[in-house]
């Protein structure tokens, strides 16, 4: 049994060494098939052929959106989480600033009635989720890893309550008919409609591209360097020179802009915002989903937040031995969270960097223990 | 703001924050252990505290009782209360000893990183809590009338309950209880010794596995017997209350200073309060909102907590 | 020896579950097209059937089941499946699964969705693509003012229920203090706020709780309730936080009779406030008693489904109803079907069934009758005249 699962790590290694070999040429058309077939994915004359891919129970474009924001948060929490070693529970507060923002300033039923279009208002929404992660990072961003855990949760909670009781958010009632992005047809029709949701899929899958690009640059500048010396010891890194404080607020606002771009996308898209939308699992389930995929490695982080929403949406309309399987979803999802840790803590796809600090730390166990 | 409500219910008001206060003291005690003796936050720990709870229900229905059952008699009180209350105590250490021996241990005989326990420990948490969710139809269960509701005696205009009493004495008398245990026994010098320095304890021949799974058992039963108390107090149970508890009690279990046993009761009581006392002065649905707002003001100016985290140099 | 043993367990466990993930996947994928047909047409619900506010979609399901199951039984050469939309009463789910059910063109109508957040992010879908849809249980007013084609709601709103649980309080039970407290629900506001409006002065506070089981101690309120002096309590929220707001009360010697709506309504807050507690409640719904129109639905309810009708069981059942008798009328392709449920006019068991232009339920066919606990059922106490 645990041959196998020797076996089948060491092939893993080999697929990833075989991958760093391999001519530049090569592995570009790897990564261009890749974004081909992402982009190709929701047309129906393509994923019919797919087999079991296709989710059943929801439709399958739709479901394509709701993982696109998913992976687009993961990406965002990979810089907090896998860069600089920020444990960050409430990474959900951000989308839900960002959502609101947009629907504050452009649905009818918001007090304002500032009725803007949805593109003025989407970089003010990334804005201002910057300037909240800046404003929450200053105070807490001194405290240790699990005070901040905590303290970040508390935002999260605070952002959701607020949502629920303050009049001015509008509570479950909500907002709704925030307008869509612009866009036409030649025929007049609108691009970003109600129905089709694969114009919306096709826009976030692009602003993926580009943010995992900017976040790339950015890992392997200054900045990226500071952020991995930080995670792997704090306090050598102050020695060193580097000004941790700074850089760990940066991180935190670079995570919190990203976030703040899901909420204005998702906000467009549904065209309705209440208070529903913030729960807390939602937060943990993305920090989940960061780790389970490899936290430190931007694919890695993509693939553990696709993986998470597409997998909980397959379940839907399943049943086996006549038990529906949707019921057992976050059953399942704990319990893959604890075998997960316990035989591959550096995640499926784990930095390489990361892995080796993985690796040090099992060599020096502890005595007695 | 309405300071008129706050005023002239300051007493009931102050009274029945200290019973929540003590609950959430209790439940902050199994956070504050584990977190004392292995840096961890345990968040699976509101999974213990829920599986108490429904261990007493579980009890009181076995032995005939439903939620609309009135008991009388002083004698079969304290028996209904202390054979759940063995029972939940049980249940609670029980779960809290295979947590950590099903998820934490083998990662500490790793050496994972910190990370890696949180997401087990929150892993574990989401499964034993839709565990209980499948079990009970996620519907909630009722708590029979064991207490009379009839006033005892009042203080300044404020009618105190037996319930009341119950509640805060018997977190009290655990505590106290608690407190004897690791400063004055032997088991307790063991659990001080890993929490100052484990690889040091166990050098000296301290079984740190076992001091450990200790420590899991008492902040376990600690949590069972503030499943009993809360069901009493709540009057019925259902299975999603815990994470919202969990994460209250590791609130106060930090604004006391985690790793601080007195430091977790003073936080839980400080925590009932303000959460009752906002709910006057602005209304009840800001109360989490005044908890969460006190805890990050208060770790801005006071890091470590009130009392400062110690569990290991606490009168060592 | 001990850890590969342990990890051993967990290796197979892993194993299980890929396997299992892999069966599973076999199941799927075999959605047809081709509409047209009576037999094998297909109704949905769509609400709520896990999360923390699952139990009101579970009965609303249970009552399509019944309907359904009575349809199939009676044409059983021809029969309907019934299929369910899991929305977990969150918008952000609703799309999907809104799109789900107008890609299945066998599916010509849809009970829900149930909640009025999930409606406002899934309705537009189903009107722009024709799929009629008539929701039990969600009641914001402002759901029939956003020119939907395909919105029908089959029982009141929150501005005739709330007025008239007003009324009851104030010419009935002739109260001079009442307290409010709502649960921050689009419906609980709603009818908390109609109250409040109607009473005026008699209102002597108000409060808020969360609700969706988030909040379980309300002793906060209690206590203002207490020093409040009223005689009467309303809430505007479900039956879960009310059962042990009463609980709480009676628990604090608080004696106010509590008055709810049609949300409270449910076998479930009995059981959670305990029979002594709850006694004596009043409850609102715009649903007529048994004995005059339901005939033997609760015991029929009861024997499928094993559990007793809860809130908005019946009006579910008459909603799925409404689409059966469609059908079995032949319209069978979804304008067809739009076009019935307008022109519909009928009994059912929770009331008499007509529709407005903008989909409301016509308001001279609402009844709002106040029902009364006592002994630990629910028993009607008199019907709530109009103005």
């Amino acid at each position: 049994m645990s041959g196998a699962a020797e076996r089948i790590r060491s092939d893993w290694r080999s697929v990833g060494e075989r991958w760093r070999r391999a001519p530049k040429w090569m592995r570009w058309a790897v990564l261009a098939a890749v974004v081909l077939f992402f982009y190709a994915l929701p047309n129906k004359e393509f994923y019919q052929y797919l087999g079991p891919i296709p989710t059943t129970g929801s439709n399958f474009g739709q479901v394509l959106f709701t993982v696109s924001i998913y992976v687009l948060l993961a990406v965002g929490l990979n810089i907090v989480v896998g860069f600089a070693g920020l444990l960050d529970l409430g990474y959900f507060g951000f989308f839900a600033v960002g959502a609101y923002t947009v629907a504050v300033l452009t649905s009818p039923s918001s007090d304002l009635k500032t009725h803007w279009p949805w593109l003025a208002v989407v970089p003010l929404a990334v804005a201002l989720t910057m300037i909240s992660g800046i404003s929450l990072g200053t105070p807490t961003l001194r405290l240790r890893g699990d005070y901040l855990a905590i303290v970040t949760l508390g935002f999260a909670e605070m952002i959701r309550i607020a949502a629920t009781s303050s009049t001015f958010l509008k509570g479950q009632r909500g907002f709704n008919q925030i307008p869509h992005p612009p866009g036409e047809y030649a025929d007049g029709k609108p691009v970003f409609g109600v129905l089709d949701a694969r114009p919306y899929y096709w826009l976030v899958l692009t602003l993926i591209i580009l943010v995992v690009f900017g976040v790339r640059n950015l890992t392997r500048s200054r900045v990226g360097r500071a952020w991995v010396s930080i995670r792997e010891d704090e306090d050598a890194a102050q020695l060193m020179g580097v000004p941790t404080f700074k850089f760990k607020l940066w991180a935190f606002a670079a995570g919190a802009a990203i976030g703040g771009l899901a909420g204005a996308l998702y906000a467009g898209k549904v065209n309705f915002v209440n208070s529903q939308n913030f729960e807390l699992l939602n937060s943990i389930i993305i920090l989940a989903a960061v780790i389970l995929g490899g936290s430190g490695n931007i694919v890695g982080a993509i693939v553990g937040g696709g993986l998470v929403a597409y997998l909980i949406e397959r379940f839907r309309g399943i049943e086996l031995f006549g038990w529906e399987l949707y019921e057992f979803r976050f059953l399942f999802f704990g319990v893959v969270l604890v075998v997960m840790m316990i035989f591959r803590p550096e995640g499926l796809i784990p930095n390489r960097r990361r892995a080796a600090e993985f690796k040090d730390r099992r060599k020096e166990v502890s005595v007695g223990g | 703001m309405d300071f008129n409500g706050l005023f002239s219910n300051f007493g009931e008001l102050t009274t029945t924050g200290l019973t929540q206060g003590a609950i959430y003291a209790l439940v902050a005690l199994g956070y504050t252990l584990v977190y004392g003796v292995l840096k961890l936050i345990n968040f699976a720990h509101s999974e213990v505290f829920i599986a108490g709870a429904f261990a007493a229900i579980w009890t009181w229905s076995a032995l005939g009782l439903n939620q609309d059952s009135v008991v009388n008699g002083v004698g079969s009180i304290i028996m209904y209360l202390g054979v759940a209350m063995v029972v939940a105590a049980l249940a609670s250490a029980v779960t809290a000893s295979v947590i950590e021996r099903v998820a934490y241990r083998p990662l500490r005989k790793r050496n994972a990183p910190p990370l890696a326990f949180l997401i087990t420990a929150i892993g574990a948490s989401i499964a034993i809590s839709e565990l209980f969710g499948i079990w009970t139809d996620r519907r909630p269960e009722g708590v029979p009338n064991l207490i009379s509701i009839k006033p005892l005696f009042t203080i300044a205009g404020t009618p105190i309950r037996p319930i009341e009493l119950l509640i805060v004495g018997s977190a009290l008398v655990m505590m106290v209880g608690l407190d004897i245990f690791i400063n004055r026994t032997r088991f307790g010098r063991g659990i001080r010794a890993v929490a100052q320095d484990p690889n040091t304890a166990a050098l000296m021949g301290v079984n740190k596995d076992r001091i450990i799974l200790l420590v899991f058992i008492a902040g376990g039963a600690m949590a069972g017997v503030a499943g009993l108390l809360y069901d009493i107090r709540i009057g019925a149970l259902s299975y999603s209350v815990g994470f919202l508890l969990g994460l209250k009690a590791f609130t106060a279990a930090v604004l006391g200073g985690i790793g601080n046993l007195r430091g977790a009761l003073l936080g839980g009581l400080l925590l009932g309060l303000v959460e009752n006392y906002a709910s006057g002065l602005i209304g009840s649905q800001w109360k989490d909102f005044a908890a969460f707002a006190v805890l990050v003001v208060l770790l801005m100016f006071r890091p470590t907590g009130l009392l400062g985290e110690s569990l290991g140099r606490a009168r060592a | 020896m001990r850890q590969r043993i342990a990890r051993t367990i967990g290796g197979v466990a892993l194993v299980a579950l890929v396997a299992s993930g892999a069966a599973c996947s076999g199941s799927g994928g075999d959605d047809g097209a081709a509409g047209g047909e009576a037999c094998g047409s297909k109704i949905a619900f769509f609400g709520a059937l896990t999360g923390s506010s699952a139990a009101l979609g579970i009965n609303e399901n249970n009552g399509v089941k019944l309907a359904v199951d009575k349809y199939n039984k009676a044409n059983p050469d021809c029969k309907v499946e019934q299929v369910e939309l899991d929305s977990q009463g969150s918008p952000d789910q609703a799309p999907q699964l809104a799109q789900q059910a107008i890609d299945d063109e066998k599916i010509l109508g849809l009970v829900g969705p149930a909640y009025s957040g999930e409606s406002e992010a899934a309705n537009p879908f189903f009107s722009d693509a024709g799929l009629v849809h008539i929701t039990p249980s969600a009641t914001n007013p402002t759901l029939a003012q956003q020119k939907w084609k395909t919105f029908f709601r089959a029982v009141g709103n929150d501005l005739t229920q709330g007025p008239a649980a007003g009324k009851y309080i104030k010419d009935v039970l002739k109260a001079e203090k009442v307290y409010v407290i709502d649960d921050q629900s689009a419906y609980g506001v709603g009818l908390a706020d109609e109250v409040k409006k109607l009473l005026g002065a008699a209102v002597v506070g108000s409060d808020k709780v969360q609700g969706e089981g988030k909040q379980t101690d309300f002793s906060a309120s209690v206590t203002k309730v207490k020093s409040s002096g009223a005689t009467v309590l309303f809430y505007g929220g479900y039956y879960q936080e009310a059962g042990l707001i009463r609980k709480q009360l009676t628990g604090a010697g608080v004696t106010a009779t509590l008055v709810a709506g049609d949300g409270v309504n449910d076998p479930a807050y009995i059981a959670s406030a305990g029979q002594t507690a709850a006694e004596g409640t009043i409850l609102t719904c715009p649903c007529q008693p048994a004995a005059k129109a339901k005939g033997n639905f609760a015991a029929d309810y009861q024997a499928l489904n094993g559990v007793a009708p809860g809130t908005y069981s019946d009006s579910a059942y008459d909603a799925a109803n409404i689409l059966l008798a469609g059908i079995k009328a032949g319209k069978t392709t979804r304008e067809g079907l739009l076009e019935f449920v307008k022109g519909y006019t009928g009994e059912g068991v929770a009331a008499t069934y007509k529709f407005t232009e903008t989909g409301e339920l016509d308001p001279a066919q609402v009844k709002i009758w106040a029902y009364k606990v006592t002994g630990g059922q629910v028993v009607p106490d008199q019907e709530i005249p109009k103005s």
